[in-house]
């Protein structure tokens, strides 16, 4: 049965061959000045493989004993995340470019994650799980801290290197408790294991709660959040953009696999835990954004909040649930996508800006920028009719279906107060006080383009999503039933 | 044809008030005033060539939502008729009449445009009128009656750079506010009981909301009379009837051709048709009908009383109205429905008329209203004199005592204080209305002899520049005129005459004959309705649709009263009335004659006379003059607590507490969390590290001791 198997993975594999052979070929040609030509390759392959995900598979099929499952859940995460990838990469081409910061090994380590993130959300084995989520963050610590002279970016790198190790430790921690409550590493025998007359046991309770916090640190839920403010700033911009939208769609997949097929019996237990990082990681995020000048750090925070919205979909515990997750990180990824579009083409001088006061007026100097950022900001703020504003609204709805109201009032609270920072932000462009010392007018088309294409699809996607709402109730069918 | 009627002012309204900038401000206003005079045109065509059949001519779908279910229609019938041309043609002339009266109004400053927005408003007055008055259905009866709330709020209010203008505009709207209330509370029982709110429907279902009981403010009520009260509350309302009388005086702030149309002619008869198109309804309300009469009575009285020594000119025709209309209801409230609609009619032109011919006067007199100023005006403004003098010899109900000759007044003032008299055996309401007729004499022609006869007084050069009004002003009030002197003997017979001629004109199907059988098959159908209602109780709808078949007898059930207002068969006093005893009718005749004598001595023979009486009876001159002391008492019961709890609410409720919580926890605990937050955020490692120990630890231990695990 190896080539079915082997066709199964097949996506995953072209993907990681194309990284070595582009790796062997630009160390034998001109090193760092392919590194322009690779970004696009590597884009270009990213959305060939997307698509060819996206359309060619169809039912589910597991491959090597059931460790890797390819659905239609799988599959409309791993369109998200190639899709969202190959769109940081051709963004930040430029900048890092710029910059002197375009290695050609920045494409090939983001392939190395993306392979490993279609490895997460196509996990269906502990090991599986674990060999995913390493090979995504082991290529992340890397360009974290791809600004080697820079002692920020350097911190950055190992503050996530550390604290990322010791995420990993609890994981490992609770997988092995699983394993040895459950006697076995596939989902599917682990969730026969906590559907047992006595339910599920203290070891497998323990053992989930451990591998839901090493997953938390990755979706930067509060309490394990803590990185993620520091390696947002430190890195490179391009690099944060990336941060806020592949990895965090995987993570958040892995989160649905990992709690619907191996602890599906167990909805209650796991659904309260989630639901508890759900409301502190809204209110964390946009209480503490608040305090922010620093737009990259704000987005940090934002990121944090979005995540506990994320999450309380999930906390539902059912289809309904799964699908306003997947719908709510769609349209998070693409608001990311358009919002470092701007930030990646703030520069004065030259040099990249992130203090949120130098955007004072800044409708006066490009109002159609202005314009686009506006309804972004209006967008993640929630703000009715911006398509930001349907995502809240599947996941309250879930919750609310759910039996979890008290959830969904906090979420409403919380996205008031976070309503406010992003306000602010607008404030400053249209009401904000004169300065003399402006944002150059950015000349990159790229940009430009992402800016307006998110801003548009944030207005044009009030229809019908664009169709994403269909696709992520298949998605979540499949995943949970 | 209806349908051009009712929508013509609609568009003339809105060519009027939005088109005038491109057709230009007079042809905008003849737009409107033409229009008008259109649909009065055809409402005249309709009203002569009616046949009686009742017809419903529907437009479109309005709302439709669950059970409830709401066309827009126009019904079509006597009573829509006789409104019709009522409605239109008071309104046509006093549009015509707007010409002269607004052209250069005191109020506004040269070239400030005011006019177009007059006649719009005016105009959509008239439209919302007539939703009114040919509605279907109770909702559409609602749009109307709040949309000439709407319009008179802003007509009182027109001349809105005098601040007691707009304080009597709100006082309009509020206190009509309360009597809207009420109105909706009996649409709602209404549709509550029958599940209908279409008139048919609810008119069929009447003789069982008469067996039915009704809940309301912890009391068992006969839904009928409960029912019929509460739609008389929104009557009372807009009828100015005593208790919610007070806003109509002040409504005097609007210019006089408002004043006309809607204060004296139209809007404010609306009540008085509301109880006579719910005349099925309240046949079956015997108490609620008592509280009819007895309020009408006592508004006559009362306002009657008030009128005798107002000074403003167009105060006295305020009282006047107000009393008018409580004579109106004292009919409606003993079951002549038909006398009510009768002195609907007459008043509406005998009192545009004193209006127009007050506004006349007002305009000779340069914006002068008080008549303590006028005097010896009959030379000077002759047409006006001899219009306002027909006007008071019909209001005071001049006419051959014991013959139908006579002015329009005298003929359905009569009928009314003899059907009073037949429906109370005599009583209270009869003797409120004959002191009242006397009192509406004396303050008449008392107004007739200040303002027309005497020595001039006040500013002398305002006398010498009295002038005779435009044209287009003399003209309505000669239209007014012929309708005031012989609108009564004309159609005295379709109003009161004989049975047989009252039932062809309202489409009545006669049933007098069978009087007798009839009412035994009542008593049976009756018997049957009562045991279905207690066999189904608290289902109201089961109820009725039993009661229904129960009473397979007559028309009474089941289906709506064919015609256009509905007599119980054994209501008689229309006919008692006939046969009153002669002292009866010829009463009101020999109250007017005493009046105008004392009117006469008073004002004429010895001018001195009033004076002194008011110093003799001084507490008694101050209470008639501060109008019982009415508006003083509701300050101090209603307006003043209400303005404490709405400034209570709004400083210490909004601003302290809600304002004061909502930025407390803007500017004082969020930045707090903030700062916490930010100082958490250290940038050690071990602190992150630690961070994620405690979580990790706090939910290993909520997890264990939730019980998750067994």
């Amino acid at each position: 049965m190896i080539s079915a198997d082997i066709s199964t993975v097949l996506p995953e594999i072209v993907l990681a061959v194309y990284a070595m052979i582009a790796l062997i070929a630009a160390v034998y040609t001109g090193k760092d000045k392919t590194a322009g030509l690779l970004v696009w390759v590597t884009a270009a392959v990213f959305v060939i493989v997307g698509l060819w995900v996206g359309t060619s598979g169809n039912g589910t099929q597991t491959a090597f004993g059931g460790a890797f499952v390819e659905d239609a859940f799988a599959r409309f995460a791993k369109v998200v995340i190639l899709l969202s990838a190959a769109a940081v990469l051709v963004m930040g081409q430029e900048f890092m470019a710029k910059r002197d910061l375009l290695r050609f090994e920045y494409p090939i380590l983001v392939t190395l994650a993306a392979v490993g993130m279609m490895m997460m959300v196509s996990a269906g084995d502990l090991m599986a799980l674990y060999m995913g989520l390493e090979l995504q963050s082991l290529a992340l610590y890397v360009v974290a801290s791809l600004r080697r002279d820079s002692a920020k970016s350097t911190e950055a790198g190992l503050k996530y290197f550390v604290l990322g190790a010791l995420s990993s430790g609890l994981l490992l921690y609770g997988a092995s408790l699983t394993y040895g409550y459950a006697g076995t590493t596939l989902f599917s025998g682990i969730i026969e294991a906590a559907t047992g007359e006595h339910g599920l046991s203290i070891g497998l309770l323990f053992g989930l709660v451990f591998m839901i916090t090493g997953l938390a640190f990755k979706v930067s839920a509060v309490p394990f959040h803590m990185w993620t403010p520091d390696v947002y700033e430190g890195s490179p911009t391009p690099v944060t953009a990336f941060f806020a939208t592949a990895p965090k769609m995987a993570a958040m997949g892995l989160f649905a696999r990992l709690v619907h097929d191996a602890f599906g019996a167990a909805t209650a237990d796991w659904g309260q835990v989630i639901a508890l990082l759900s409301v502190l990681s809204m209110f964390l995020g946009s209480v503490a954004a608040i305090g922010q000048r620093n737009i990259k750090r704000l987005m940090a925070y934002s990121s944090i909040a979005h995540m506990g919205f994320a999450l309380m979909g999930l906390a539902a515990g059912t289809a309904g649930g799964v699908q306003a997750m997947l719908i709510y990180m769609t349209i998070y990824v693409a608001m990311n996508i358009g919002v470092f579009a701007f930030i990646l083409s703030m520069e004065r001088d030259g040099r990249p800006v992130t203090d949120i006061d130098a955007l004072n007026m800044y409708s006066k100097s490009e109002p159609l920028k202005a314009l686009a950022m506006l309804v972004l900001l209006f967008s993640l703020a929630g703000v009715p009719p911006l398509v930001g504003f349907f995502g809240k609204f599947y996941v309250l709805k879930a919750a609310v279906d759910a039996g979890m109201s008290w959830l969904a009032v906090a979420g409403v609270v919380a996205s008031v107060i976070g309503a406010f920072y992003y306000l602010r932000v607008v404030f400053f462009m249209y009401f904000g006080e004169e300065t003399d010392a402006t944002l150059d007018r950015s000349s990159n088309v790229v940009l430009w383009g992402f800016l307006m294409l998110s801003a548009f699809v944030m207005v044009a996607g009030v229809v019908n999503l664009f169709g994403v709402e269909g696709l992520a109730a298949a998605a979540a069918d499949t995943l949970v039933n | 044809m209806t349908s051009i009627i009712l929508f013509a002012p609609l568009i003339g309204a809105i060519l009027c008030g939005f088109g005038w900038k491109l057709i230009g401000e007079t042809a905008a206003q003849w737009v409107a005033t033409g229009l008008l005079f259109l649909a009065c045109f055809l409402s005249w065509i309709v009203f002569l060539s009616f046949d009686g059949q009742t017809q419903h001519i529907p437009i479109l779908e309005f709302i439709q939502s669950g059970s409830l279910s709401v066309d827009w229609a126009i019904r079509l019938d006597r009573l829509t008729a006789i409104m019709l041309i009522v409605v239109t043609t008071v309104s046509a002339l006093v549009h015509l009449y707007s010409f002269g009266y607004m052209a250069h109004d005191p109020q506004w400053e040269e070239g400030e445009i005011y006019k177009p927005r007059f006649f719009a408003y005016l105009s959509f007055f008239t439209f919302a009128m007539l939703a009114l008055v040919t509605s279907d259905n109770l909702v559409q009866m609602f749009f109307g009656w709040e949309g000439v709330g709407v319009a008179s709020y802003l007509l009182i209010g027109f001349y809105w750079k005098k601040p007691s203008a707009n304080a009597a505009a709100m006082k309009a709207f509020i206190v009509n506010r309360v009597g809207d209330f009420g109105f909706a509370l009996g649409i709602f029982g209404l549709f509550y009981l029958t599940d209908s709110v279409v008139m048919d429907d609810v008119f069929a279902a009447a003789p069982a909301l008469a067996e039915t009981q009704l809940r309301f403010l912890w009391t068992d009520w006969n839904a009928a009379n409960l029912l019929g009260f509460l739609l008389f509350v929104g009557a009372m309302g807009k009828s100015a009837q005593l208790f919610l009388h007070t806003w109509l005086p002040d409504a005097m702030e609007g210019p006089t051709p408002v004043s006309a149309l809607i204060h004296a002619a139209t809007m404010v008869t609306a009540g008085v048709f509301l109880v006579c198109r719910m005349s099925p309804l309240y046949e079956y309300a015997p108490e609620a009908t008592a509280f009819i009469t007895f309020l009408g009575a006592a508004t006559a009285f009362f306002a009657a009383t008030v009128g005798l020594v107002q000074n403003d000119i167009k105060r006295v025709i305020a009282y006047s109205t107000c009393s008018q209309l409580g004579y109106m209801f004292v009919a409606a409230g003993v079951g002549v429905y038909s006398a009510a609609m009768f002195h609907l009619f007459t008043h509406a032109f005998f009192k545009a008329m004193l209006f127009l011919g007050a506004g006349s006067v007002i305009h000779a007199m340069h914006h002068e209203q008080d008549m303590r100023n006028y005097g010896a005006l009959r030379k000077k403004i002759p047409y006006t004199f001899w219009a306002m003098m027909i006007g008071t010899l019909a209001i005071t109900g001049v006419g051959i005592p014991l013959t139908t000759i006579g002015f329009a007044g005298f003929l359905s003032k009569d009928a009314i204080i003899e059907s009073a008299y037949a429906g109370t055996a005599g009583g209270f309401a009869f003797w409120a209305l004959v002191i009242a007729a006397l009192f509406t004499s004396f303050y008449s022609w008392r107004l007739m002899f200040l303002t027309f006869y005497g020595k001039a007084r006040g500013d002398k050069h305002t006398h010498d520049h009295a002038h005779e009004s435009p044209k287009v002003m003399l003209i309505p009030l000669g239209v007014l005129a012929l309708g005031a002197v012989f609108s009564g003997m004309i159609w005295y017979g379709s109003f009161f005459g004989d049975h047989n001629q009252v039932n062809r004109f309202f489409g009545i199907p006669t049933h007098h004959a069978e009087a007798t059988d009839h009412a035994a098959e009542e008593g049976h159908a009756t018997e049957a309705a009562a045991a279905d209602t207690h066999g189904a109780e608290g289902d109201h709808a089961a109820t009725m649709a039993e009661a229904d078949h129960g009473a397979e007898a007559e028309m009474q059930h089941g289906t709506a009263p064919v015609g256009a207002i509905f007599m119980h068969p054994d209501n008689h006093v229309m006919d008692e009335a006939h046969h009153a005893p002669k002292w009866v009718k010829v009463s009101p005749f020999i109250a007017m004659v005493i009046g105008l004598v004392f009117a006469y001595w008073f004002y004429i023979v010895n001018p001195a006379l009033p004076k002194k009486l008011a110093e003799n009876q001084r507490p008694l001159y101050l209470f008639l003059l501060n109008k019982w002391y009415f508006d003083e008492a509701y300050e101090f019961l209603f307006v003043r607590p209400a303005k404490f709890l709405g400034a209570f609410l709004w400083k210490r409720g909004d601003g302290n507490v809600i304002d004061g919580s909502i930025n407390g926890i803007a500017m004082g605990i969020i930045p707090f969390f903030t700062r916490l937050a930010g100082r958490a955020q250290s940038g050690y490692l071990f602190h992150y590290a630690f961070a994620m120990v405690i979580g990790i630890a706090v939910l290993v231990t909520w997890m264990t001791i939730s019980g998750g695990a067994e």
